[in-house]
């Protein structure tokens, strides 16, 4: 099974949808790598245009935000563009249900962690390194601030969205079962 | 404890339950589009199954961006159109025949009380209407529903929302809509199904229960439901008369999947419509909503009247009502497109289509088209849109762009005046 973590970026707002992480206009696109460049391309942080293009961006493995992320559109779209970033988790305090499904059919992970738990995170100085724990259900973050320390929460996965990640997805699952 | 109409179609559907939250669940029918399809059949033919469970469940259309704009939609159509060739989909709607999806397969009498429905698109949830679980998925979930049949699901947790009261004239589904979504927030509903129930949902006709339950999912609702009734019946019997003696026989019929009266909600949420006034959005997401009244002023660029949410022949009567004997007030564009071929058929035949064309509205062929800002009708930067469509996402309608969505009726008044307006003050 493959590994979970790395670098993060945080962004800070509630109810990011899905038309903000890829705009239907790439939806003609047949291929996931065409998606690459594009993702949170529309992304509004404070009412301000977010920098999808930044070396902190380019270098994440992990992003963490706040509720209901991946609201609107059921485009997985919005998932295979983190897929092809790079991305392999997305933290927050609550996810839109077909974006959370559809994470976890791709067999990379969507990790619920409790609003204050997420108010910890964002109140972490410095750049962040996520590691996670998948059998014993831990997240640890790291910062490369010395004087911050390091901060560890516990999530809980439920054991069917388990199996499809170690599965790797979906529809390898379905085939074998179904 | 009895059970909610939720729990009944789970329960006489479900095919495993791999932990005791999740249900495996057997599908009636898998409906496709060009824009989340193509992904999946292109991945399926990949790892050589490029097979269909059950070729009569499977209902396909291309609708978004119709007919093709350029190169890349043109490929999109193709695979969809060989896909279905090869496969042997007969229920498979291309340029001429289609139309919107979400107002397209009901008139065809797919969606039927009880049905399980998945797509890849999330206002599926507008099935509902029908006393079907409908809901939106992504794409891996849409390919194992096409391969097996099957989709899994949390065990549904149902919240009903009770709306009680008369509308004022020249308020629609569309306000109360809006005006729930205001309430519960977008996030409100997530991972719930919404119930509507009440005097004023049993009143309503299949349309305006879709206009609720397409919009169930901007409160982040799995689905929108009703409880089938005489009126469900009564618009699919001419699917449906093979099957029953009578409407009487189908009414009755439909009851067995009606919510236990002792059955189990999360939350109960009684609405009283009978002092609502009309609802339009204000910002970037669906449940920054304002009455007209605290809007009205706000000077529009382009007037959009269609979709999935009211592109139906009820919805065009609404603002053709409005709208007849005048015109467009100077520097706004009006596009108008039916969203299917039957509704704009109908709405030749009713005189409605000649109100808009005198009006100075562009009628467009049955699309989704600038609904999600694909095609026909995008904003250009700073342009500002009344719309009846769901969304008004930043960016939603073209890059820059801003949607207030609203009413047909009021998004006629828009159109006459230019700006967002009472549509109350145009009614006879
Ligand atoms: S009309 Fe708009 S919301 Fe409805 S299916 Fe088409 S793109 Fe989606």
């Amino acid at each position: 099974m493959k590994n979970f973590g790395g670098p993060a970026v945080l962004l800070d707002r509630n109810d990011i949808n899905t038309d903000e992480i890829i705009p239907a206009k790439y939806l003609a696109e047949i291929t996931k790598s065409a998606l690459k460049s594009h993702l949170l391309e529309d992304l509004l942080l404070d009412g301000k245009q977010f920098d999808s293009r930044s070396q902190k961006m380019r270098e994440a493995k992990v992003v963490i935000t706040r509720a209901n992320f991946g609201c609107g559109s059921s485009r997985e779209h919005a998932v295979w563009a983190f897929e092809v970033n790079d991305i392999n988790v997305v933290i927050a305090s609550s996810f839109a249900r077909i974006f959370r499904q559809n994470m976890f059919n791709c067999g990379i992970l969507a990790m619920e962690l409790s609003e204050d738990d997420i108010d910890s995170l964002f109140s972490m100085s410095g750049n962040l390194t996520v590691s996670v724990d998948l059998a014993n259900e831990k997240v640890k973050l790291v910062s490369d601030d010395n004087s911050q320390d390091s901060v560890e929460c516990a999530f809980s996965l439920n054991a069917y969205d388990k199996s499809l990640v170690s599965a790797g997805g979906w529809l390898a699952y379905a085939d074998v079962n179904y | 404890m009895g059970q909610n109409i939720a729990q009944k179609i789970f329960n006489s559907h479900l095919r495993d339950t791999p932990t005791p939250e999740n249900m495996v669940l057997d599908l009636d029918v898998v409906l496709c589009h060009e824009i989340t399809t193509p992904i999946a059949i292109m991945d399926l033919m990949e790892k050589g199954m490029d097979r269909v469970f059950d070729p009569d469940k499977i209902k396909a259309v291309i609708d978004h961006v119709t007919p093709a704009k350029d190169s890349k939609t043109a490929a999109q159509g193709k695979i969809m159109r060989d896909w279905a060739k090869r496969n042997k989909i007969k229920d498979f709607f291309d340029v001429g025949d289609n139309g919107v999806c979400h107002a397209l397969f009901p008139e065809k009498g797919f969606i039927r009380p009880g049905y399980t429905v998945i797509m890849g698109d999330s206002h599926t949830c507008t099935h509902g209407a029908f006393g079907a679980f409908a809901a939106g998925v992504g794409t891996t979930d849409l390919e194992v529903g096409i391969l097996k049949g099957v989709c899994t699901f949390r065990a549904p947790v149902s919240m009903k929302v009770e709306i009680t009261g008369s509308l004022q004239p020249a308020v629609s589904a569309k306000d109360v809509i809006l005006a729930i979504i205001k309430k519960l927030t977008v996030n409100g509903a997530t991972d719930r199904v919404i119930e509507f129930v009440g005097p004023l949902v049993d009143s309503m006709n299949m349309s305006s229960r879709m206009t609720l339950c397409n919009m169930a999912v901007e409160a982040g609702a799995t689905s929108g439901i009703c409880l089938p009734d005489r009126v469900t019946a009564e618009y699919l019997w001419p699917f449906i008369k093979g099957d029953y003696p009578t409407i009487d026989a189908a009414v009755e019929d439909y009851t067995k999947w009606h919510s236990d009266p002792d059955a189990d909600y999360i939350e109960v949420i009684t609405f009283d419509v009978s002092d609502l006034l009309p609802q339009v959005t204000y910002g970037y997401k669906p449940d920054h909503v304002r009455n007209i009244l605290e809007m009205e002023g706000t000077v529009v660029d382009q007037v959009y009247i269609g979709s999935c949410t009211n592109g139906r022949i009820e919805d065009l009567r609404e603002s053709a009502a409005i709208l007849k004997g005048k015109k467009l007030a100077s520097g706004v564009r009006g596009i108008v497109t039916p969203a299917t071929p039957t509704i704009y058929s109908q709405a030749l035949d009713e005189g409605i289509i000649k109100i808009f064309m005198d009006a100075g509205f562009c009628v467009l062929n049955p699309t989704c088209g600038a609904c999600l800002g694909m095609s026909s009708g995008v904003l250009a930067e700073n342009e500002v849109c009344a719309s009846t469509t769901n969304r008004n996402f930043n960016g939603r309608m073209g890059k820059g762009g801003m949607v207030h969505l609203m009413s047909p009726a009021s998004a006629a008044a828009a159109a006459i005046t230019g700006s967002i307006s009472d549509p109350r003050k145009f009614i006879a």
